[in-house]
């Protein structure tokens, strides 16, 4: 199973405003502000082909695709982000401030808000969730039950002894200082904490239902398993959201339908049902007879099938990936900076993008998309100049050619490495070119190249990372905050300056820090950055509102069907 | 034939062991554990121990095995890793879908295949046996997945005639009882679910049958040859009985049994083998279920699944045997 890598942002100053302005004309349109003849048709069914049966619609123990994607439409978080980017916006919290050292954050809630069950929404209901994660137990605690929390907020009330939930929690108390302020107290100052509250798993939910569908007993089977008792994420799954859960018929469907009395703009369609499909085929067949009206990562060699079919669409979601080439520097003379250099002139990147990933990746300038907070145009761009290349190695006093050992996977495709070979060729080829003597070599991916790669033990390789959030952590934090043995260098300037954008909690000072950082990891140069690659969703052309976002946070609220 | 069909379901039991040993090995043979497959290819070494930990995949193999052995023996097969519930209650609701695909399948294959194999026979080396003769290569040499989407490009995307996927219309409503489609639609006497139910079941039925469909009528039209050469025809004719009784009373009841043989054999395959069919149809029958417990290393669904199956394929092959009893009088079970 891939991991569904859900994430979303803080505000970025930088994003691609393009996508933003065309974001807010579909929202608008959706909430049927626009002219007369360009309000959205309401009513009708959508039907959405999904690849699998969510796991539990509970989303605090759930981290697979398609469990988010259902409970996104049944539950609500605090904040949200705007359609189509990784921007923080309002969602259950009308506002929020945090104090001068960013460990208590003040959350003003939305009124008038109930529960599908008509349980009033109030900060006695936020905090009665935030609690109810911290003290998780026994099973809940494990990464297949309460992953995001651990991911987020780290350990709990008191660990399983027998666990593996991380020693300290970020999360310290949540106190409802009135109906509706609700206020979180950390113990450390962590700026990624709010672009978390973003995910699914941090939906709030009606403490009456998870109390009376028993959210929280899991017993253990003889192979300690845990096995959920409740039916709070089967039958019962009660938030805010503007779709209520209906019913579910295990790999068959999965109803849901309009929240009438939804304390925001209310949906469009009628119902949503999702029907699981795996096999990718028959995704797109079932599209093209209109069984379903949508699908989502639609194979790379569909999508000239769907562009050319007038009953079609496809809707590009924004890359959340990168692809890079690593250098592992305790292999000589990997850590001479022209060394790195000519090999960053001599890669053709951009004909690896055309030949390889078709319409879908586009080069990177850094190592993270651009969707992310803290992405600057204003990087050292190296330039496919084989020329360059050649004349830094001259340079450098080499003796010519230079041997290097470039490591690819060989079993797997990655969104951002399709086809590991045949880059890790073309590369080769490139390099070779300019006064290198490159030695392929291969391995399976798992355990095999993983561990060869991120334990230091293959010079060049290839490697990539999908973000598990919208912040900039999951991408440059995630790389070079810690002294990886994959990159073989220290820099601990680098690490500070990760370690202190962590805690900024000022969105325009993290953003300019984040910014300086891609500009000295640029210059250092510790690999080099090769593709963004973009997924695609496809809708029957009658579908209109559904806006992708790059953190796949995507709300069936704003859509509707045209008849 | 109590006897006979005891002394067969015994000696199941070390079939039963062994490919219960060898499933369980080739599984963990597998490249990538269930646990990198479950958190992903960042996943720290410590977070996969964890995961290997909570489900005892840290064990030695035969530990492991035993274990296993241990709990199937009480009927418990364990609880799938990718969809957190109980194999049993899987197969409760996918076994259904299965036999009820395997048998459209079959009455497809044999409701065309032996007319056809009895008519090429009448017609040796005439052009309606040159005829059957190229359609049943045809049909055992396309993929089965390459056929369905075949069936489905043209008779649910170009003419829109039938649905491309899945058991039920999305509007449909069934009370499920059996899940058996069939049954439960007609025990219910709910008519439009039945329409829509058979509607589900003709593309996928005939792209599963289609091979059991060539292989029958290859079978059945040798079968009809030999049996019309024997003696007893022979005689029939002499004796002057007319031609449609001495095809019906001497020539079709013993060419059949070789066939039944075959459809005995065919149903264990067709049970095993809708994995491809299943997939494309989304049917969410066992095929569907193990195609994607291969993808996500659920070594559970795997284990239980296949298991399973060969189950099916012995009891179902002890059923055929049986089956000969009736067909053959001739033929005895000490």
């Amino acid at each position: 199973m891939e991991r569904r890598h859900a994430g979303r942002g803080l505000v970025g100053a930088v994003v691609a405003m393009g996508l933003l302005a065309a974001a807010s004309v579909s929202v608008d349109a959706g909430a049927g502000t626009g002219a007369p003849a360009a309000a959205p048709a309401a009513g009708g069914t959508l039907v959405f082909g999904a690849s699998n049966d969510p796991r539990i619609l509970d989303p605090a123990l759930a981290s697979d695709g398609e469990s988010l994607r259902v409970s996104e439409q049944i539950f609500e978080t605090l904040v949200t982000t705007a359609p189509g980017t990784t921007d923080i916006v309002p969602q259950l919290a009308r506002e929020w401030t945090a104090s001068e050292d960013g460990l208590e954050w003040t959350f003003e809630l939305q009124q008038g808000v109930t529960f599908h069950d008509d349980e009033p929404f109030n900060a006695e209901a936020v905090c009665f969730n935030f609690d109810r994660w911290y003290n998780f137990t026994g099973p809940l605690q494990l990464n297949s039950g309460a992953y995001y929390w651990r991911v987020i907020f780290g350990g709990f009330a008191e660990n399983d002894p027998d666990g593996d939930a991380p020693e300290t929690s970020l999360y310290e108390s949540c106190e409802a200082v009135d109906e509706d302020t609700a206020v979180l107290r950390l113990t450390a100052p962590s700026a990624a904490f709010l672009s978390g509250l973003v995910l699914a798993p941090f939906s709030i939910a009606s403490p009456k239902a998870l109390t009376d569908y028993d959210a929280d007993s899991a017993s253990l089977d003889a192979d300690g398993n845990p096995v959920p008792q409740g039916t709070f994420g089967t039958e019962h799954p009660i938030g805010t959201g503007p779709f209520v859960f209906d019913s579910w018929i295990r790999n068959d469907r999965l109803v849901l339908t309009r929240n009438d009395d939804y304390w925001g703009e209310p949906a469009l369609l009628d119902e949503l049902i999702f029907r699981p499909i795996p096999d990718n085929a028959a995704r797109l067949q079932a599209l093209q007879t209109g069984e379903i009206d949508g699908y989502d990562l639609v194979d790379p060699q569909d999508v000239a099938t769907i562009a050319s079919d007038s009953e079609l669409q496809l809707i590009e979601r924004p890359s959340f990936n990168v692809g890079y080439v690593a250098f592992t520097q305790t292999f000589a003379p990997l850590d001479n900076p022209d060394v790195r250099r000519a090999i960053a002139h001599a890669l053709n990147r951009q004909a690896v993008i055309d030949n390889v990933y078709g319409d879908s990746g586009e080069v990177p300038l850094e190592f993270m998309p651009p969707s992310v907070q803290g992405w600057t145009e204003d990087v050292t761009v190296y330039e496919y100049d084989p020329e360059e290349a050649m004349a830094l190695l001259e340079g450098s006093g080499l003796e010519l050619p230079i041997a290097i050992d470039f490591w690819y996977p060989s079993d797997v495709s990655r969104p951002y490495m399709p086809d590991p070979q045949r880059i890790a060729e073309a590369f080769a080829s490139d390099l070779e070119q300019v006064g290198f003597d490159v030695n392929l070599q291969s391995a399976p991916w798992t355990p095999d190249y993983l561990d060869v790669t991120l334990s230091g033990g293959a010079a060049v390789h290839l490697l990539g990372q999908t973000g598990d959030f919208g912040d900039p952590e999951t991408f440059v934090g995630t790389f070079f905050r810690t002294n990886s043995p994959q990159w073989g260098f220290d820099d601990p300037e680098l690490r500070q300056a990760l370690e202190d954008a962590l805690r900024i909690t000022d969105i325009d000072e993290r953003t300019a820090a984040y910014e300086e950082i891609n500009r000295t990891i640029m210059d250092a140069l510790p690999g080099v950055p090769f593709a963004h690659s973009t997924s695609n969703l496809a809708f029957r052309s009658n579908v209109a509102g559904f806006v992708a976002s790059p953190v796949s946070t995507e709300a069936f609220a704003t859509v509707s069907i045209e008849s | 034939m109590v006897r006979f069909a005891a002394r067969r379901l015994l000696l199941a039991v070390p079939v039963l062991i062994a490919v219960s040993f060898l499933v369980f090995a080739w599984t963990r043979a597998l490249p990538g554990g269930p646990a990198q497959a479950l958190l992903g290819e960042r996943a720290t070494p410590d977070a996969v121990a964890a995961v290997e930990r909570q489900y005892g995949l840290d064990r030695p193999l035969l530990v492991q095995y035993g274990k296993y052995l241990q709990r199937i023996a009480s009927g418990d097969f364990g609880l799938s890793i990718e969809s957190q519930r109980p194999i049993t209650d899987e197969l409760r609701e996918r076994f259904p879908a299965t036999v009820e695909l395997t048998l459209a399948a079959m009455m497809f294959a044999v409701g065309v295949g032996v007319p056809l194999g009895v008519v090429a026979a009448k017609h040796v080396r005439r052009t309606l046996d040159h005829v059957s003769l190229v359609g049943s290569l045809v049909g055992i040499s396309m993929p089965v997945f390459f056929l369905a989407l075949i069936l489905k490009w043209a008779f649910a995307v170009k003419l829109g005639w039938l649905p491309s996927i899945n058991r039920l219309d999305v509007k449909t409503d069934l009370d499920r009882r059996t899940n058996l489609f069939v049954i439960d639609s007609v025990i219910s006497a709910n008519w439009g679910a039945l329409g829509d139910v058979l509607r589900h079941l003709i593309l996928p039925a005939v792209a599963l049958g289609t091979i059991p469909l060539a292989i029958i009528t290859r079978i059945t039209r040798t079968a009809v040859l030999e049996v019309m050469q024997e003696d007893h025809v022979r005689t029939a004719r002499a004796k002057g009985l007319a031609p449609r009784l001495i095809d019906r009373r001497h020539i079709l009841r013993n060419a059949l049994l070789p066939v039944t043989t075959v459809i005995g054999l065919q149903v264990g395959l067709l049970l095993s083998g809708a994995i491809l069919t299943e997939t494309v149809f989304a049917w969410g029958g066992l095929g569907t279920w193990i195609y994607d417990a291969v993808g996500a290393r659920d070594y559970a669904v795997l284990q239980g699944g296949i298991l399973f199956i060969v189950v099916v394929f012995v009891v179902v092959n002890l059923l055929v045997d049986v089956a000969y009893a009736f067909i053959d009088p001739r033929i005895r079970y000490a």
